[in-house]
C-alpha cells in the first residue's frame, strides 16, 4: 500500500523486509560503521572488491524502515560497478536526495531506489536513506586510501 | 498526581485552546495534533504579545545607561525575575537567568569545578570535590543533567556514580540507597523523567543526599511546567528549568539555588555585568545573582518567562496537573491496552504525568512518528536525549506523547486511534 505521502511503498517495505545483501560476510576490502546520533540507527557496510569492481557489499544494521530499506536498495544497486562509478554513484544519490524533490531519481542508474524518491521532500528522513551511502562513501574512501 | 484540584471544563479548556495560534496550523491536511509538548510547549498570545510589546517599545541594555528606557528596562527585567522565583517559591535573587536548563545545570557543573580549583576562596571550599569524592546521578536522565557531572568528575578526580533503575524505568529506591553515602558530595536527579514520565520520590532521594551531607540538583524541566512546584518544599540546594517547555519562547533558562550556596558559589561565565571593580590583575565580582549573569542578557525572553508563568497561574498549577494526571493516565491506559504496544512505565501510577513513550510491535519510532505526521499528529521519536536509559530498556528508540494545558482527551484518542496506520503499513510487525 501506498501511504498518504508516498514514502512507504510497497517496494520500500519489501526491501525493508528481504535486507538484501544483509549480514557481514567475510573478505570485505573495507569496512564503515555509520550511526545517526538523532535516533541510534545504524549501518556497519563492508565493500568486497575484485579488481575494479564491487564484487559485494554486505551489511548488518538496525533503524527504521526507510534506512534498512535504502541499504538493501545499495546493495542491489551497486554490485557490479566499477569503483569509479560507486563513487559517482553514491554523489548523486546524494544530491537527489538532498534536491527536496526536485531532482527525480533515474530508474536506470538507481532500480529499487526509484521508490525512495518521496524520501527527499522530507529533510528529517533524507538522513535515514543516507545513512548507508555514506558509510559506502568511507568505505570507498579506505580502499581507494590503501 | 494525586491532586484534589477539578480537571479543566471542557469551557476552560476551549478558551485555553483559543490563547494559541498555534492550534489552529493545518498539517499534512489535518488539524494539528500537537502532543510534543515535552520538547517544547506552543506559546499562548500573551506570551508571544508580552515579548513583542517590550521589544516595541522598551529594548534597552539592562543594569547600565542612565536614560529612561533603560531604567525601564531593568525593572521589566528584574519583575520578571521576581514573577517566576515566586513561581517555584523561590525569593528573587535566589534565581539566575540562563539560556535554558543545560546551561543551568553546567553553571553549577562549572562552578564547583573551579571551586575545586581553589577559585572563590575560603567560602567556595564547601564545594571543593576530587579524588574520592563521589557525583551521583541517575540512569533516568537526560543527557543534559548526565554528562556536566560525567565531565565534573573527570576534571576534578571525583567518581561519577549512578541510581539504576528497574526494568519498567523507574527509579530503583534500594539502590539508591546503596549508592548514596558517605563519600556522595552531588546528587543529581530528574523530578519527572522525560521519557518514563512519573514523578520521582523527590523525597526519599533528598533525605538520603542530606544524610550524606551532599548536595542536591532538581531538574524540574519536566515539572515545573506540569506541577505545582515549591523548592523550598522540596528542600533541593539547586533546581533547573527550561522557559520554552512553559510557554516561554526559547533562549531562557533558570537556576534556582540556594542563596547561601549561590552566595558562596564562584562565577562559571565571566565579562562584562557581573563585576565590581576590575584591574589588569583581577577582578571582583557581584553578588548573585547578577554574579552568574555575564554578557548582555535575553531581557525581552525574561519578560516572556514571566508573562508564561503568569498564564500558568492564572489558570492555577493545581488544576493543570489534575488536568494532565486525567490525559496521562488516558494515554497510559489506552496504550497499555493495545497487544501490539509496549508502554514505558507502569500503566496504573498516580505519579504519572501526560507523557508517556512507547514501542508498537518492531516498528522503528522514526517509522511510527512519520506515519503518525501524515495524520497530523506531533509526537517525539528517537530515544529522547537519554539514551542510557533507552539501552537499559533493551530499546534504541521510542516514540513519546506528551500532553499539556490545552491538550484534550479527544487528542489522546486520535494518537491511539492513529497507530491503525502503523498496523496497516506495516501489517502487524
Amino acid at each position: 500500500m501506498t501511504t498518504d505521502t508516498g514514502l512507504y511503498q510497497e517496494l520500500i517495505l519489501e526491501h525493508d523486509r528481504e535486507r538484501h545483501g544483509h549480514g557481514l560476510r567475510d573478505g570485505g576490502a573495507a569496512e564503515s560503521h555509520q550511526r545517526n546520533p538523532v535516533c541510534g540507527d545504524e549501518v556497519t557496510l563492508r565493500l568486497h572488491v575484485e579488481g575494479d569492481r564491487v564484487a559485494d557489499v554486505s551489511w548488518q544494521g538496525s533503524g527504521c524502515a526507510i534506512s534498512m530499506a535504502s541499504a538493501s536498495v545499495l546493495h542491489d544497486v551497486v554490485v557490479g560497478l566499477s569503483l569509479d562509478e560507486l563513487g559517482e554513484r553514491i554523489e548523486l544519490f546524494r544530491e537527489t536526495m538532498r534536491s527536496k524533490g526536485r531532482q527525480p531519481i533515474d530508474e536506470d542508474l538507481f532500480g529499487d531506489a526509484v521508490a525512495l524518491s518521496g524520501v527527499s521532500k522530507f529533510p528529517a528522513r533524507v538522513k535515514c536513506a543516507l545513512l548507508s551511502w555514506m558509510a559506502a562513501e568511507h568505505a570507498l574512501d579506505s580502499v581507494r586510501a590503501a | 498526581m494525586s491532586s484534589t484540584a477539578a480537571p479543566l471544563t471542557e469551557a476552560e479548556l476551549a478558551a485555553i485552546r483559543s490563547d494559541f495560534p498555534q492550534l489552529g496550523e493545518i498539517v499534512q491536511g489535518h488539524p494539528l495534533v500537537y502532543l510534543d509538548s515535552g520538547a517544547t510547549s506552543l506559546k499562548p498570545r500573551q506570551v508571544l504579545d508580552a515579548e513583542r510589546r517590550f521589544a516595541e517599545t522598551r529594548t534597552a541594555a539592562v543594569h547600565r545607561g542612565a536614560h529612561t528606557l533603560a531604567a525601564e528596562a531593568t525593572e521589566d527585567y528584574e519583575d520578571a525575575r521576581m514573577r517566576v522565583a515566586r513561581f517555584i517559591g523561590a525569593r528573587d535573587d535566589e534565581l539566575v537567568w540562563t539560556s535554558n536548563a543545560t546551561e543551568a545545570v553546567n553553571l553549577v557543573a562549572h562552578a564547583i569545578g573551579n571551586a575545586s580549583l581553589g577559585r572563590g576562596g575560603a567560602a567556595a571550599e564547601r564545594f571543593r570535590i576530587g579524588p574520592g569524592d563521589e557525583i551521583v546521578a541517575t540512569e533516568q536522565e537526560h543527557h543534559a543533567n548526565l554528562i556536566p557531572w560525567q565531565e565534573l568528575a573527570a576534571r576534578t578526580g571525583a567518581t561519577f556514580r549512578w541510581i539504576r533503575t528497574h526494568d519498567d524505568g523507574t527509579l530503583d529506591l534500594g539502590h539508591a540507597a546503596e549508592v548514596i553515602g558517605e563519600r556522595t558530595r552531588i546528587v543529581a536527579f530528574s523530578h519527572v523523567s522525560n521519557v518514563v514520565g512519573l514523578e520521582n520520590p523527590v523525597a526519599e532521594l533528598v533525605a538520603l543526599a542530606r544524610a550524606a551531607g551532599a548536595l542536591v540538583l532538581l531538574d524540574a524541566c519536566q515539572s515545573a511546567p506540569h506541577l505545582p512546584l515549591d523548592v523550598k518544599a522540596l528542600d533541593v540546594d539547586f533546581a533547573v528549568l527550561s522557559g520554552h517547555k512553559m510557554l516561554a519562547p526559547t533562549g531562557i533558562g533558570a537556576l534556582y539555588g540556594r542563596r547561601e550556596l549561590l552566595r558562596d558559589l564562584p562565577p562559571f561565565l565571566t565579562g562584562g555585568s557581573m563585576i565590581t571593580t576590575v584591574t589588569m590583575e583581577g577582578a571582583d565580582f557581584l553578588p548573585p545573582p547578577q554574579r552568574f549573569e555575564a554578557g548582555t542578557q535575553r531581557i525581552s525572553q525574561a519578560v516572556a518567562f514571566a508573562a508564561a508563568v503568569d498564564y500558568l497561574d492564572a489558570v492555577g498549577m493545581e488544576r493543570i496537573a489534575a488536568h494532565e494526571a486525567a490525559l496521562g493516565a488516558r494515554l497510559a491506559a489506552r496504550l497499555a491496552e493495545q497487544p501490539d504496544v509496549r508502554l514505558i512505565g507502569p500503566a496504573d501510577s498516580p505519579h504519572r504525568v501526560g507523557l508517556a513513550a512507547f514501542t508498537i510491535g518492531t516498528v522503528h519510532a522514526h517509522d511510527v512518528g512519520q506515519l503518525l505526521d501524515e495524520q497530523g499528529i506531533a509526537v517525539r521519536v528517537g530515544h529522547h536525549c537519554a539514551q542510557p536509559l533507552h539501552r537499559r530498556l533493551g530499546v534504541t528508540a521510542t516514540a513519546r506523547a506528551s500532553a499539556y494545558l490545552y491538550t484534550t482527551p479527544a487528542e489522546v484518542d486520535a494518537l491511539v486511534d492513529g497507530l491503525d496506520a502503523v498496523r496497516r503499513v506495516f501489517g502487524g510487525r
